[in-house]
């Protein structure tokens, strides 16, 4: 018989044994690992957790959202902006059920969260007792781990697992499932933080030689290009990689989750890759002679037509998620690992370099760009307010240190295009799952997580409205963040769509909005609407310059189009201008 | 030849989890792929599971499943394996009615020749069992159906491979680390 081997979890002790109910644990685990905001909504099967955090209310500030999908997104936001862990907690049945959409948002943007539902006695499981959903079973797809909970006395092992799963690795959700007879049994309470599991590698090793592999051929490259993502952000390497780049002299682009990871400005900052990325990026895909993908998992968004992207080009991988390598493309070298000490190993090896011709190939392409759309997105000369003017309006007002949150559809994908970042984690939206109704519930999160910073959530008036409700948490907190609705009175990227790929069958995209600006004021937030250019510029200003939260609603141009397009299923290189 | 569609046995050992079934065979379900069989049961080693899954698809879409069933926090590890590269088995239950026992000749030769076995006989019907290769199994079914097959069940195949899964060695490294 093989040795057995019985430790499971490693472990660090940091609380006494002491004799209290399960919910309070729930509440002391939760303090035990730093969480200070938290977000949900009461009800049934969880008020037992809800009356110790009454009692625990100066050690926590619990944030009732009005609805359980704004308890995901703030968390969030909470969580993107500040890389903890974003806290949401909710009853069982349909309060459970609400937090799907926001859950596999988290899941496919690797967002660490951790969510708690109340669920029914566990005598009545499996009965069609009322509330009980079997929340476990739902949310398995989406969840990077999740697990019922029985008995008050599993609480610390499993709440200290869900923390340390959450954050480690590829960060993502764990769900927490707590009968209400758990959550009333009294048991001896200790906390020890979980510092391994035995059957999971959140980071695998790093392997030198496949380092010395790539710095081999990146030193050989002629025209070598950078393609970074996330996981340059959830590793906490922007400074190794900008070392790395610098060193190197590779221009480098995003993916809509990597924006920020260094200041817009930076001269080797070519832009964003992908269906509405910048021009010389998508279309150098495809000459470039060596890839380097960075914390980055080649969505289809991001490579159009694998068939031919960058098939001329050696790929280079840095990725933490084995199951991420050779998933969409083969590469020809991978380095698995965090990527702040790959990229460091990596950087000692790099020779200087400066690729002066290459980088002109790309400010060529920057200049047909911006002849063709930059020029008239952010300087338009036509009557109609468009969307890129606001956003620049926003840069010149925040000097590029706001963060901005956006919604999902052409407002995000111009928000993404022309927002200056100067700050790492200053991009927060939903990338992998594009769910309509983040921003707003986002915002919220983003801002108290980091009070210190504009946050200016950029919405449209589709999606505006299907989280609408959380100006009543804004209300309610008076969290100071900024809310812009860019109104083109059209499901507007579904419309582009329908105009460009359907003949302008304009099906069911046509809003009739409300007034949002009563809506706003109904919830005593200052609001405003601009429709004309004059009063772009001192709207903004006075956004930004008050004290509270604020709502500004921009009459945008009904019909405009968000260019360069790289059409579903075309290459890269066909990346459209118009 | 990645994408030529092979049957492949898939080895993974698992800590002992309730959801961990729902998990393994999403992933399968996500990509629409048809699970012939799943055996779950005890390992080697205390307190791990090990699970047995055939499947017939390419090797390039094995890979990529076996790196997404190795991301689950409770999979300690996970193999793809060919035919060649394990000694597996299945096992199926004939029950079959009496009289024929006794009065086909045929039959007792097919019993005798197929290396299958009679767990039980009473007056009613009498109960056979045969472990073996799929396609051994599957013969056996052939010659015995013309006779009239009054239930037939077979399990899932269980696998063991020939080359070492060394999952003491990577429980023993967690352990020490
Ligand atoms: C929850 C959800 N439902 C549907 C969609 C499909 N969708 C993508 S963009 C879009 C239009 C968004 O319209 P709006 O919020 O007004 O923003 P705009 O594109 O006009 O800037 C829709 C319906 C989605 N992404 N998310």
């Amino acid at each position: 018989m093989e040795s057995q081997v019985i430790q499971k979890n490693h472990q660090e002790i940091v609380s006494k044994p002491e004799r209290i109910s399960g919910s309070e644990a729930v509440v002391r685990c939760l303090l035990a690992e730093g969480v200070d905001v938290l977000y949900g909504y009461p009800g049934g099967a969880i008020m037992p957790v809800y009356d110790e955090l009454y009692k625990y209310q100066k050690q926590i500030h619990h944030v009732l959202v009005r609805h359980e999908q704004g308890a995901t997104h703030a968390a969030q936001g909470y969580a993107r902006i500040s890389g903890k862990v974003g806290v949401a907690i909710v009853t069982s049945g349909p309060g459970a059920t609400n937090l799907i959409t926001g859950i596999a948002d988290a899941q496919i943007d690797s967002t660490p969260l951790v969510c708690i539902t109340g669920q029914v006695g566990s005598h009545l499981l499996g009965s069609d007792a009322f509330q009980e959903t079997d929340i476990v079973g739902i949310s398995t797809p989406v969840t990077k781990w999740n697990h019922q909970i029985t008995k008050a006395s599993e609480i610390p092992e499993v709440m200290a697992k869900a923390f340390y799963i959450a954050k480690s690795g590829r960060p993502g959700p764990v769900l927490i499932d707590i009968t209400k007879d758990a959550q009333f049994e009294e048991f001896d309470f200790e906390y020890k933080k979980c510092l391994g599991i035995r059957s999971y590698t959140p980071t695998p090793k790093s392997d030198n030689s496949s380092i010395e592999k790539a710095a081999k051929i990146i030193n050989k490259a002629q025209k070598p290009l950078i393609v970074w993502g996330q996981g340059v952000i959830l590793g906490q390497a922007e400074e190794e990689f900008t070392a790395v780049i610098e060193k190197a002299g590779i221009p480098s682009a995003w993916t809509i989750l990597g924006a920020s990871a260094i200041p817009s400005s930076h001269p080797l900052n070519v832009g964003m890759v992908g269906m509405h990325g910048n021009y010389a990026p998508n279309k150098l895909t495809n000459e470039c002679d060596v890839l380097i993908a960075i914390g980055m998992r080649f969505d289809d968004r991001v490579t159009g037509n694998l068939a031919t992207y960058a098939k001329q080009a050696k790929i280079i991988h840095f990725e933490i998620d084995p199951a991420e390598v050779n998933k969409n493309v083969k590469a020809d070298v991978a380095v698995l690992g965090d990527a702040k000490e790959t990229l460091s190993k990596l950087l000692v090896l790099l020779n200087s370099n400066s690729h002066p011709k290459w980088h002109q190939q790309f400010k060529d392409l920057y200049q047909i760009e911006y002849d063709a759309i930059i020029k008239n997105d952010l300087y338009p000369t036509k009557d109609g307010l468009t969307m890129g003017e606001v956003l620049k309006e926003i840069n010149v007002q925040s000097k590029g240190n706001a963060a901005i949150v956006s919604d999902v559809g052409q407002h995000q994908m111009i928000a993404c295009r022309y927002a200056n970042f100067n700050k790492s984690k200053s991009n927060i939206t939903s990338g992998g799952l594009g769910t309509m109704g983040f921003a707003l519930p986002a915002a919220i999160g983003a801002k108290m997580a980091a009070p210190n910073r504009e946050v200016v959530a950029v919405i449209g008036d589709g999606g505006y409205q299907m989280t609408i409700q959380e100006l009543g948490t804004i209300f309610q907190t008076q969290v100071p963040v900024k809310i812009v609705v860019l109104n083109n009175n059209f499901l507007g990227m579904v419309r582009q769509w329908q105009q460009l790929f359907f003949d302008k069958r304009y099906a069911s995209t046509e809003m009739t909005n409300p007034n949002f600006v009563q809506i706003a004021e109904g919830y005593s937030i200052k609001a405003k609407q601009v429709n004309k250019r004059e009063d772009l510029a001192s709207s903004v200003r006075e956004m930004m310059a008050h004290d509270g939260p604020y709502f500004l609603e921009v009459c945008v141009e009904k019909e405009a189009n968000v260019f360069p397009m790289i059409p579903t299923g075309a290459s890269v290189s066909e990346i459209r201008l118009s | 030849m990645d994408t030529e569609q092979k049957l492949f046995t898939v080895s993974i050992y698992t800590e002992n989890n309730v959801g961990l079934l729902n998990r393994i065979s999403a992933i399968f379900q996500r990509r629409k792929i048809n699970i012939e069989s799943i055996n779950s049961s005890v390992s080697e080693i205390d307190h791990v599971s090990r699970w047995t899954i055939v499947v017939t698809i390419s090797e390039e879409q094995m890979r990529k499943i076996i790196g997404q069933i190795e991301k689950q926090v409770e999979v300690i590890k996970a193999y793809y394996h060919t035919d060649e590269e394990t000694i597996y088995q299945e096992s199926c239950l004939f029950k079959i009615k009496s009289d024929l026992l006794f009065e086909e000749r045929t039959i007792q030769n097919i019993i005798k020749e197929s290396n299958a076995r009679i767990v039980t006989v009473n007056r009613e019907f009498f109960v056979l069992e045969k472990s073996g290769r799929k396609s051994e199994v599957e013969l056996l079914y052939r010659e015995l159906k013309p006779f009239g097959i009054m239930q037939f069940v077979r399990s899932g195949r269980i696998a063991v491979t020939k080359d070492e899964m060394k999952i003491t060695q990577l429980l023993e490294a967690f352990a020490s680390a």
